[in-house]
């Protein structure tokens, strides 16, 4: 029997009145709640006296804040109703294992590996509850695809004297290896792909995500062997061929592109840009690792790579967060010989949590989608464990809102590293399996989590989505061995190869692997499992989290395992790397899986895909309807700053460590009004001057007008964003992040041609390398409406640009914020009139109940931009600048309030230096065109500056002053006027009470 | 030359802020060695070789069962003697944030520390001023420092803080400092009883402290050291070092006498 020990606060308890806080947020019922305790369960299934079970309890409670029971339920006095949420069997426990692993020390006993802790905890609502009232509160304190959820009445938890007992333990019937037909018609090859494997009970095993002519392929290689294909490997087939794995849409031919649009637009511009740049070439290791590599230092390089985990945010948003930035930061540890990660940065799209459209996954609406403000809760929070449990500074981030990403949010995580040039007089960036190496994996078991998360990502949301593709991160198990790698074994030399285990297991590590060595045999009974009764094709596919797949020499292994032991991280051999040209798998001495590793990784058919072209027509709002705003000038400015796209997310920036490590420099909140910077920079060897400056740029909603402009946009906002800060314009790389929607259909397939071909034009005219990029094809939601009725939500084609850049000195640093009374306001850069597709636009389409793109989108001259830019940089280390911000979402009116805010003083701006004299003034302070800075310079290095910016598009149009008031002037007539304190309350207004 | 003091940084299971701790230690002036916890159980005498001890911040077992608990039960169960004998010698010993959690729970610093008011991480300068006569606060009146916890409330009851008081034990209060007043926020960030932002014990020797003096060792490390640079130090030179220098300097100084 297991026992049961309950926890419960005695004093104040911060997580009863925030749940309180939240409850009150989810309508009627939750108004209802007066008051919440939380009591903390822990079920002990391991087997201990009365004696051992005191001695547990007093060790996991504080007798001065907390009391406890053991065995007997510890509910307050009077309550309502009881909810206990726990986990689904097989779902990580991290709050179970600690407990565990505190009873193994203090009993100092050894118990078996099958008898595990697990948690729960029971939310006691006090208030005048009916049953439904309970059942939508329960509701909204779990997510059913991970956790279980009991209710009890006050009568019933009294009658059964508590809410029970649960164990949550996974029991499983052993699968064995089957055989696969694949002698099938087209129609049932295609029902194989999309659903699965046949189990006998009839079932489906869930998307291999395979076409017809890829099993057809398969069936092909299987006939010249002679034999059928085992399950096995049929799905290890699947995880290596997926699109999510291979990028079959950028590899494969496009139009008359035969080389696909990744080699042709995105490797040929980084080959291109580092020719030119000759002696001045920065890059190390780009595309092939997993991460880009650059020089930072003469002993240093950097490592950055940027992810996306979309798919898995969708169904559940903390697991789906968090595995994605402790999954960044294992690609960052299976960079070179391991990159120690020392900045995580962010970038959500969402719709507005207040956007209350209901959504189904299936027709009979039995799965509903979670609300877009739980979908943006529980990223957040994810991002926020993942990022800060690992102690990895995150200093720069965004949120993005629009409709669009109702049906999938996109989640962007990404981090940098650091990796000494050397080890051992060896280049570290430099890495290989060598034959004979023995296959060790590191870090957490095996269990069926992430089960076709390969796959499934490589589909649109739909019914059929498997809820095993949903896990969460471990990010202790993985701080772990992240410490032993980087900080002992690869300065030891104990190992000659690493990859890290994401998408598609140990087969696509062990796979990628065994193409350095050429080969390799796999003993999967050896796998340590979360619990038994796996099967063979489960084993070798799961995604299970923080895992590392090495390559250590047998001489090395003893005293690998032992450093290993010692830092409480589990180390296994799983196999051998040969150099056969096979990859042999075998499961209890028989052979499961055997494929020729040429077949392996370049055995997928070659599809030709063909585009079509696409024409967005505008739609752009009557002159009397722009007439009309164009007196309202006061009005839109606060307006627009109350929006989530321009309004502070301080409530995020805040809640994120930026100072771990102290590298922090710039913070994420700029100057005394604490607004968020879009760029920052940090310091990776505190004592020493050189920096990081990171930044990112996404223009989604330009896409509505021309994808070729979207992504020329993105890339110009990422580099003057960085630029604005002191970055250095010509030591900047970048990468790129396409998030695409129904990307096999020939018009989506042309908006991606348009945005690629801009990737190559631009970072070949900024002379910006690519070094790392990744993308996710089909951000698709299949699913029905609140009234059954089928509905299709597909993301607007989106591409998150991001730099990273070296700074010489730190102390050239430049924030936005205004900093001195009396300091010139200068707007470099031209203003046109750029209206499509702007925030603007989309606060007017708002307001009017319109679906308004506007008509001309922001186009980029970089030419005259990287000149501006350069001769700008110079400007920042020769200290002439005060403060900076890049123009981006509102424009100059918003650059200029940001600005003000940060500062908390008032400026004087004359409109009528702005732009020719054509524009009116909404186009003038609100237009969106590229390669604008606005920059305040004290008076007395005004001639130092201009001199300097000679031959740029210069303007002087205002003066900082000491008042508490922004006011807009064309000439000698006001245009509008603003408080200070009034704006500033509406920048905060957006996320007051989150 | 004076023999440097020697500093055994804690590490392992997921505390985090070793690396940094370490080197403001070796910038004041002392030597050191971080040191994985398993290290420690293994050789349990090597605590003899030092003069301080630091629990650094970090998320020790994820702050899973409640933070600092699980590192402090490891360090109960297998040096509890050795511990003991360490903190008897006239030895200074230090937690910061993490490292401050699990001296409480092992029951070498009175009180505990809550969840945040708000039941949310925060990440955010505060300003404290000092009250307390321990030698890692010599010299020190008032100090700004960053904050970065979820559990950071402290909290005593009526006799423990009567107590606290009478030892001169608060090492400081959270107040309306430079920099809580540049960036208008509220002086207490995290609903702490009497704003109270560390303890001491054994005559201030043993010190705990939710912000992070390691975090505020250089002046780019400000969060308004860009404001500085165009104001008070327009036209000036620019300082190097941050405010959280003096701990280090002053726990080097105590064994430099």
């Amino acid at each position: 029997m297991a026992h049961q020990i309950q926890v419960r606060s005695t004093t104040v308890d911060g997580r009863s009145s925030s749940t309180l806080d939240a409850l009150h947020s989810v309508g009627s019922a939750g108004k209802k709640v007066q008051s919440v305790d939380i009591v903390d369960v822990y079920t002990i299934e391991v087997p201990l006296t009365g004696q051992e079970l005191k001695k547990v309890a007093t060790a996991l409670h504080t007798s001065l804040s907390q009391t406890y029971t053991i065995n007997k339920a510890l509910g307050p006095q009077k309550f309502a109703y009881a909810i206990e949420i726990g986990f689904l069997p097989g779902v990580t426990d991290n709050v179970g294992s600690t407990a565990r692993e505190t009873i193994i020390d203090i009993l100092k006993k050894r118990i078996s590996d099958l008898d595990h802790v697990f948690s729960s905890r029971i939310y006691f609502l006090q208030g005048k509850l009916s049953a439904t009232d309970a059942g939508t509160i329960a509701q909204s304190l779990h997510n059913p695809l991970i956790q279980r959820c009991s209710i009890k009445s006050f009568v019933q938890y009294k009658k059964h004297k508590g809410m029970g007992v649960v164990v949550p333990k996974v029991t499983l019937v052993p699968g064995t290896v089957s055989e696969v037909n694949l002698s099938l018609s087209d129609t049932e090859l295609a029902i194989l792909g999309k659903k699965g494997i046949q189990n006998q009970d009839g079932t489906h095993r869930g998307p291999l995500g395979l076409g017809v002519d890829e099993l057809k392929k398969i069936r092909e290689y299987f006939e010249r062997k002679g034999r059928l294909p085992t399950d096995v490997e049929v799905e290890a087939l699947a995880q290596t061929w997926s699109e999510h794995c291979k990028h079959t849409i950028f590899a494969n031919p496009l139009d008359g592109i035969k080389d696909g649009i990744y080699k042709h637009y995105i490797k040929r511009a980084t080959h291109e840009i580092r020719k030119k740049k000759g002696k001045k070439d920065f890059c190390v290791s780009v595309f092939s690792d997993n991460s880009g590599i650059i020089k930072f230092d003469k002993d240093t390089y950097i490592t950055h790579k940027v992810e996306t985990h979309n798919s898995p945010s969708a169904l559940d948003p903390f697991g789906g967060a968090i595995t994605g930035i402790v999954g960044v930061n294992r690609d960052t540890l299976g960079s070179g010989l391991g990159a120690k990660p020392i900045l995580n940065i962010y970038g959500y799209c969402f719709a507005d949590p207040q956007d209350n459209t209901r959504l189904f996954r299936d027709k009979e609406k039995t799965q509903e989608l979670l609300s877009a403000k739980r979908i943006m809760s529980g990223v957040i929070e994810g991002v926020n464990a993942g990022g800060n449990q690992s102690g990895i500074a995150t200093p720069q981030g965004f949120v993005y809102f629009e409709k669009r990403y109702r049906g999938k949010p996109l989640v962007f995580v990404g981090t940098v590293g650091v990796l000494p040039k050397t080890i051992n007089g060896k280049s570290a960036f430099k890495k290989s399996a060598q034959p004979g190496d023995y296959i060790v994996m590191l870090g957490g078991r095996v269990g069926l989590d992430g089960i076709h998360g390969a796959t499934f990502s490589s589909e649109a949301l739909d019914s059929g989505s498997p809820a095993t593709a949903v896990q969460i991160g471990d990010a202790i198990t993985q701080k772990k061995f992240s410490d032993a790698l980087i900080k002992e074994a690869r300065d030891r030399g104990l190992y000659s190869s690493i990859t890290d285990n994401g998408a598609g297991g140990l087969s696509s590590s062990i796979g990628e692997m065994a193409g350095e060595s050429g080969g390799c045999e796999v003993w999967l009974d050896s796998v340590p499992l979360k619990y038994p009764g796996l099967s063979p094709w489960q084993i070798w596919i799961s995604e299970s989290q923080e895992r590392m797949t090495l390559a250590v020499p047998k001489r090395k292994w003893a005293t690998f395992k032992k450093l290993m032991e010692r830092r409480g991280s589990e180390a296994t051999i799983v196999g051998e790397f040969t150099k056969s040209g096979i990859c042999k798998v075998k499961y209890q001495d028989r052979m499961v899986l055997e494929l020729d590793m040429d077949f392996m990784h370049h055995g997928n058919p070659v599809h030709v895909q063909k585009s079509a072209y696409s024409h967005k027509k505008p739609s752009i709002p009557k002159v009397s309807v722009v007439r009309n705003y164009e007196n309202k000038i006061r009005e839109t400015l606060l307006g627009m700053l109350k929006r989530g796209n321009i309004g502070s997310t301080e409530y995020i920036s805040s809640q994120y460590d930026h100072e771990v490590q102290g590298v922090s420099v710039t913070k994420p909140l700029h100057g005394k009004g604490r607004v968020n910077a879009n760029a920052s920079v940090s310091r990776p060897f505190v004592g020493t001057k050189k920096g990081i400056v990171l930044s990112q740029g996404l223009c989604p909603t330009y896409s509505d007008l021309d994808t070729y402009h979207m992504a020329s946009s993105a890339i110009d906002q990422a580099i003057r964003s960085a630029v604005a800060i002191g970055g250095n314009p010509d030591y900047m790389a970048l990468l790129d992040n396409f998030c695409w929607c129904s990307s096999n259909e020939p018009e989506r397939l042309y908006e991606l041609k348009r945005a690629a071909e801009a990737c190559y034009d631009y970072a070949t005219s900024f002379e910006t390398p690519f070094i790392s990029g990744k993308d996710s094809m089909f951000n698709d939601f299949k699913g029905f409406d609140s009234k059954g009725k089928p509905i299709q939500i597909s993301v607007p084609p989106t591409l998150l640009i991001s730099s990273v850049s070296v700074m010489d000195d730190v102390s050239t640093s430049v924030t936005l914020d205004f900093k001195n009374p009396g300091d010139l306001v200068y707007l470099l850069g031209e203003t046109k009139s750029e209206i499509g597709g702007s925030e603007y636009i989309a606060y007017v389409s708002d307001l009017e109940k319109s679906n308004y793109t506007g008509e001309n989108v922001p186009i980029v001259d970089a030419k005259k931009n990287l000149s501006l830019y350069r001769k700008y940089y110079k400007a920042t280390l020769k200290g002439l600048i005060a403060s900076s911000v890049a123009l981006d979402r509102g424009g100059l009116g918003i650059a200029i309030i940001k600005s003000a805010i940060g500062g908390q003083l008032g400026t004087c701006i004359d409109l009528q230096r702005v732009g020719p004299s054509k524009l009116f003034n909404n186009e003038r302070l609100f237009s969106e065109s590229n390669g604008r800075l606005l920059v305040t310079v004290p008076t007395k290095k005004r001639l130092q500056f201009e001199q300097m910016m000679n031959g740029c598009s210069m303007t002087c149009i205002g003066v900082v002053v000491d008042l508490d008031e922004i006011m807009i002037m064309s000439g000698k007539k006001k245009v509008a006027s603003v408080g200070l304190t009034e704006a500033t309350q509406a920048y905060r207004f957006k996320f007051k009470n989150y | 030359m004076k023999t440097k003091a020697k500093v055994l940084v804690m590490s392992g299971y997921g505390l985090n802020c070793e690396v940094e701790t370490l080197s403001a230690f070796t910038t004041a002036g002392c030597v050191g060695d971080i040191v994985h916890i398993n290290d420690v159980i293994e050789r349990p005498n090597i605590l003899k070789n030092y003069n301080i001890l630091a629990f650094p911040g970090g998320f020790s077992y994820g702050d899973d069962t409640g933070s600092g608990r699980a590192y402090a039960n490891k360090v109960k169960n297998n040096l509890q003697k050795e511990l003991q004998e360490f903190v008897k010698r006239d030895t200074l010993t230090l937690g910061i944030c993490n490292g401050f959690q699990i001296l409480t729970h092992i029951g070498l610093l009175p009180g505990t520390l809550l969840h945040n008011e708000n039941a949310r991480y925060i990440d955010r300068w505060v300003d404290l001023t000092i009250t307390s006569n321990s030698p890692w606060l010599a010299g020190i009146k008032k100090i700004s420092l960053p904050i970065a916890h979820g559990e950071g409330c402290y909290f005593i009851d009526p006799k423990g803080k009567l107590k606290l008081e009478r030892d001169g034990a608060i090492v400081g209060r959270y107040t309306k400092g430079d920099i809580s007043t540049f960036t208008s926020l509220p002086s207490n960030p995290n609903g702490s009883l009497d704003d109270i932002a560390g303890v001491t014990a054994n005559n201030g020797r043993i010190l705990g402290l939710m912000p992070h003096p390691e975090r505020a060792v250089s002046f780019f490390q400000l969060p308004h050291w860009t404001y500085l640079k165009e104001t008070e130090y327009a036209g000036k030179k620019l300082p190097n070092e941050g405010p959280g220098v003096q701990l280090f300097i002053n726990a080097a100084k105590y064994f430099a006498k």
